[in-house]
């Protein structure tokens, strides 16, 4: 049987809305008629094969949250699933890497919040939708409010032969996913072949992306550790209100744009983080575009994440090529 | 009292003496050898928000909470402090590099947390 290599595995192409990212994932091997015995061995790793699929990522809505970087409230969040839902390819599901809501200290407060949350996100037509917390949603009482929304802050699911990790680094208060969490990774992860598909999410940077912003986890390193063990592991997360990309070793992290205010480029920008100012011409302006292509074809090296970004003001842009080729009218 | 017990509890009495003295010595030493700074955390703003540091000089940073718990992190000083509510903790600093540096405020205490820092200047 030809063993799976990296390249082979995995190819997940996408599509950054800004609102977040569209991501596909499909064998390779399905493409060049390689799936026999591949997909045996992945079937027998995760419990069912590895079929192609979408999902989308969404981030950092802050239901609650109203002032002068976004006044606009959850206008972005219930625009961002309109677009889903106009998406012609049906992702099968969405990852929310946190802060669903703005905090506050009243507890009642914060529970409308969640309820808000919940009955915009409930109108995105997809099947599962998956969260992890951020620090505005369970930093203030150690996510007990979060849990009774939406459940465990750290689990793991496998869908259609990819294995997901939901990680919690917000509910310590401080930027850290600890050694529980850290026990509890290395065990979920024990099942698996070094090239089993693994998708983490969490709110977090698992890296020092800037310290000085609080854009990392103290104990990521440990958490890296663990996953340079696998072959085909991508990081989902937010926190930073922009996309960015980075790699450590075989590992590739992603952050998705937030839905709520865009923070600058932290390698332009000195001294404390500042919102990018609203721009009421340009309301969805700032959540950034980005196109990263991966094309998945098999070559030394390469990738096996693709992504292309497409800003949340598609609308105002629909002559641009592309657009239309992936969006149609929301609400049609 | 035998005067052999007798020697024995004065020697015993004059090293307890002796110690106490090296052991007081040692703190009024190191309390007037290395400079105190007060910094206060309350939500969501340190006080004072700016130092200055000598590289190489060793100083004590005496942090206080006058609400909630905060954090004092800033990594190019190797410090990661946690600041319960309403205590005070002690940390002494070394800096070895001179440079402009962003201390944040790393344990989440509400809406403007992320705007609770600090500039520490090393010269």
């Amino acid at each position: 049987m030809k063993q799976p290599d990296r390249r082979s595995f995995l190819k997940i192409a996408g599509t950054s809305l800004g609102i977040g990212v569209l991501y596909s994932a499909y064998p390779a091997a399905l493409s060049r008629g390689e799936a026999g015995g591949l997909f045996a061995t992945l079937g027998h790793a995760n419990g069912e094969k590895v079929t192609p699929f979408s999902f989308v990522q969404l981030s950092d809505a802050h239901v609650g949250f109203n002032g002068p970087p976004d006044p606009l409230g959850t206008k972005a969040f219930e625009r961002a699933v309109d677009m889903i839902n106009g998406l012609p390819q049906k992702p099968d599901l969405v990852l929310f890497t946190g802060d669903l809501t703005h905090d506050t200290e009243d507890r009642d407060v914060h529970v409308q919040r969640m309820k808000q949350f919940q009955e915009i996100s409930k109108k995105i037509n997809v099947p599962l939708i998956k969260c992890v917390p951020g620090e505005h949603d369970a930093g203030l009482d150690g996510g007990a409010l979060y849990r009774e929304f939406f459940g465990e802050s750290h689990y793991s699911f496998d869908h259609r032969g990819v294995h997901f990790v939901a990680l919690d680094n917000v509910s310590r208060a401080k930027p850290e996913v600890g050694t529980e969490q850290l026990d509890w990774l290395k065990k979920d992860l024990a099942r698996f072949p070094k090239t089993a598909p693994i998708v983490v999410f969490t709110h977090r940077p698992l890296f020092d992306l800037r310290p000085d912003w609080e854009w990392f986890t103290s104990d990521g390193d440990d958490v890296m550790n663990v996953l340079s063990s696998y072959d085909n592991v991508t990081v989902l997360y937010g926190h930073i209100h922009r996309d960015d990309e980075h790699e450590t070793g075989k590992v590739h992290h992603y952050a998705a744009r937030s839905l709520i205010f865009a923070f600058p480029d932290p390698n332009g920008a000195a001294g404390p983080r500042k919102p990018v100012p609203f721009d009421k011409d340009h309301p969805f302006k700032n959540l950034g575009i980005r196109t990263v292509s991966f094309n998945g074809k098999a070559q030394p090296n390469a990738q096996s994440l693709s992504v292309q970004d497409i800003e949340l003001t598609a609308r105002e842009f629909r002559g641009i090529n592309g657009v239309q080729q992936i969006l149609r009218e929301p609400g049609v | 009292m035998s005067a052999s017990k007798l020697a024995r509890t004065f020697t015993a009495t004059a090293l307890c003496a002796c110690a106490m003295l090296v052991y007081t010595g040692a703190n009024r030493a190191h309390a007037d050898d290395i400079p105190v700074i007060d910094i206060t955390a309350k939500r969501f703003a340190f006080s004072p928000d700016r130092i200055t540091l000598k590289v190489g000089k060793t100083v004590k940073l005496r942090l206080h909470s006058e609400d909630v718990t905060h954090g004092f992190f800033l990594r190019p000083l190797k410090l990661d402090e946690e600041i319960p509510a309403g205590e005070t903790t002690e940390v002494t600093v070394t800096p070895q590099a001179a440079g402009t540096f962003t201390t944040i405020c790393d344990h989440f205490c509400g809406a403007n947390h992320g705007n609770m820092n600090m500039t520490i200047v090393v010269e």
